[in-house]
């Protein structure tokens, strides 16, 4: 059997912020088709490493790789093959949910044609909202538009920081089935998150950040809620 | 990238609003203070046009990242694949618009205002102010990405510009002066050469260090 081609790689990866530590000695390997979840405290580290990764954040050691490409020396090669949805949505207030999809499709050399902006407004339930100002929008639709522009592109990698916060139960279910098919089709999916509820069940590994390092990474399936909360709770409030 | 901003401007009318109230209250000002007085007047135009656009200048382009700020809108610039030149390119064009549609609006209440004469002069002004204006907008859209993400940005940004203005301002100031005194233009060719020379430097000076500013 041929071992899945490895997406994402951080090997002894560690960020200083003046004399603190965030992270210090983190090692993660994703491969195509498979889902981590990136768990742990406040101030963990779990949205510093997702920056790491995204290009957005320089190591103050070790190294990290998307699809082969270093973040710090190819970082516009990993740019074309990663999608972010951060904790801005990257939506501009005053554009309509249509314009913003224009803008970032035709800033990232994507189809901005009204069919695929449609059909990518009408996937996240917001195609009545298209022509309404983002200043209007609720946390969650503007999540949702988030979500919205990255269908638009054909990322290998998502970076997803609490991908499910502010969604209702409609669009849980379609980010869940659309990730789903992102991972069936190869993908690699990071996502942080605080979260112990359904998204978990996207994610074939946890990996619990503690202390500046991955202080567990273990295979999701078989885990139960409470195996989860014993883990969780053993792994970061008892400092492993 | 300049569609965005315009249509942005348009809708929000924040940084638009903010010039021409700026500039109604640099010309009340300038009309107190130099009275009815022609000749004083005919000698310090040109200064107080240019400081007038150049300050609202200052104004504009200061403001010319900050819709970027919101939701991590600047995130998503930096993770766009391609060349950051564009990105640029984009916001230059933007603040260019807005500042001549400023500047063509201060011109027309400078000649209510004081009673001139533009006549002739108008042509070889809309050069200057066009070339002046790049040469403004090349370094700011620069120095305001730079200062974008500071936290002093407001108080850094126009330390750093007005400095490196100084080739601008004086090719823009004493090119006007001919002008409004019916002067050859070739009289001040090397000016306007000065100019054009400030422009192309500061083009390519964003072009080529705009990507290693919007990295960090």
């Amino acid at each position: 059997m041929v071992a899945a081609e490895s997406l994402i790689r951080v090997t002894g990866l560690a960020r200083v912020f003046g004399a603190q530590r965030v992270l210090d000695g983190v090692d993660l390997d994703i491969a195509a088709g498979e889902a981590v979840a990136l768990l742990g405290a406040n101030g963990a580290g779990k949205t510093t490493l997702l920056k790491i990764v995204a290009t957005l954040l320089r190591p103050t050691r070790g190294r990290a790789t998307v699809a082969g490409h270093d973040c710090v020396r190819e970082a516009e090669a990993v740019r074309a093959v990663l999608a972010v949805v951060g904790h801005g949505a990257y939506v501009y207030e005053d554009l309509t949910a249509r314009e913003n999809l224009v803008f970032w499709a035709r800033l990232g050399g994507l189809s901005a044609d009204r069919q695929a902006l449609a059909g990518a407004l009408a996937d996240v339930d917001l195609e009545r909202h298209a022509d309404a100002r983002v200043r209007t929008f609720s946390a969650g639709m503007k999540r949702r538009l988030a979500l919205a522009r990255v269908t638009l592109g054909r990322p290998r990698v998502l970076l997803l920081d609490e991908p499910f916060a502010g969604l209702d139960q409609r669009a849980r279910k379609w980010l869940e089935g659309r990730l789903e098919a992102f991972k069936a089709a190869g993908g690699a999916l990071l996502m942080a998150t605080h979260s112990f509820g359904r998204e978990l069940g996207i994610a074939d590994r946890l990996a619990i950040l503690a202390g500046g390092r991955v202080s567990l990474d273990t295979p999701r399936a078989g885990l139960g809620p409470e195996d989860l909360q014993r883990l969780y709770a053993a792994h970061t409030e008892d400092g492993s | 990238m300049a569609w965005k901003d315009l249509l942005v401007e348009r809708r929000s009318k924040e940084t638009l609003n903010a010039l021409l109230f700026f500039s109604l209250a640099l010309l009340f000002v300038f009309q107190f203070a130099l009275g009815p007085d022609r000749e004083r007047l005919a000698a310090v135009l040109p200064g107080l046009l240019w400081l007038g656009f150049i300050l609202s200048g200052v104004l504009a382009l200061g403001r010319a990242f900050l819709v970027e700020r919101e939701n991590d809108c600047w995130e998503g610039l930096l993770l766009a694949p391609g060349d950051k030149s564009a990105i640029y390119l984009g916001k230059l064009a933007g603040s260019l618009a807005l500042m001549l549609v400023v500047e063509a609006l201060v011109l027309a209440l400078f000649v209510l205002f004081f009673n001139v004469d533009l006549g002739p002069a108008l042509p070889g002004l809309a050069l200057v102010i066009v070339l002046g204006t790049i040469g403004v907008a090349a370094v700011g859209t620069l120095f305001a990405a730079m200062t974008a993400q500071v936290r002093a940005r407001e108080l850094l940004f126009p330390v750093l510009l007005l400095p490196v203005l100084v080739p601008v301002l004086l090719g823009t100031v004493r090119v006007t002066e001919a002008l409004l005194l019916r002067e050859p233009l070739a009289a001040v060719a090397h000016w306007l050469q000065l100019l054009v020379a400030a422009d192309v430097v500061y083009l390519t000076v964003g072009l080529l260090t705009f990507d290693v500013i919007l990295e960090g």
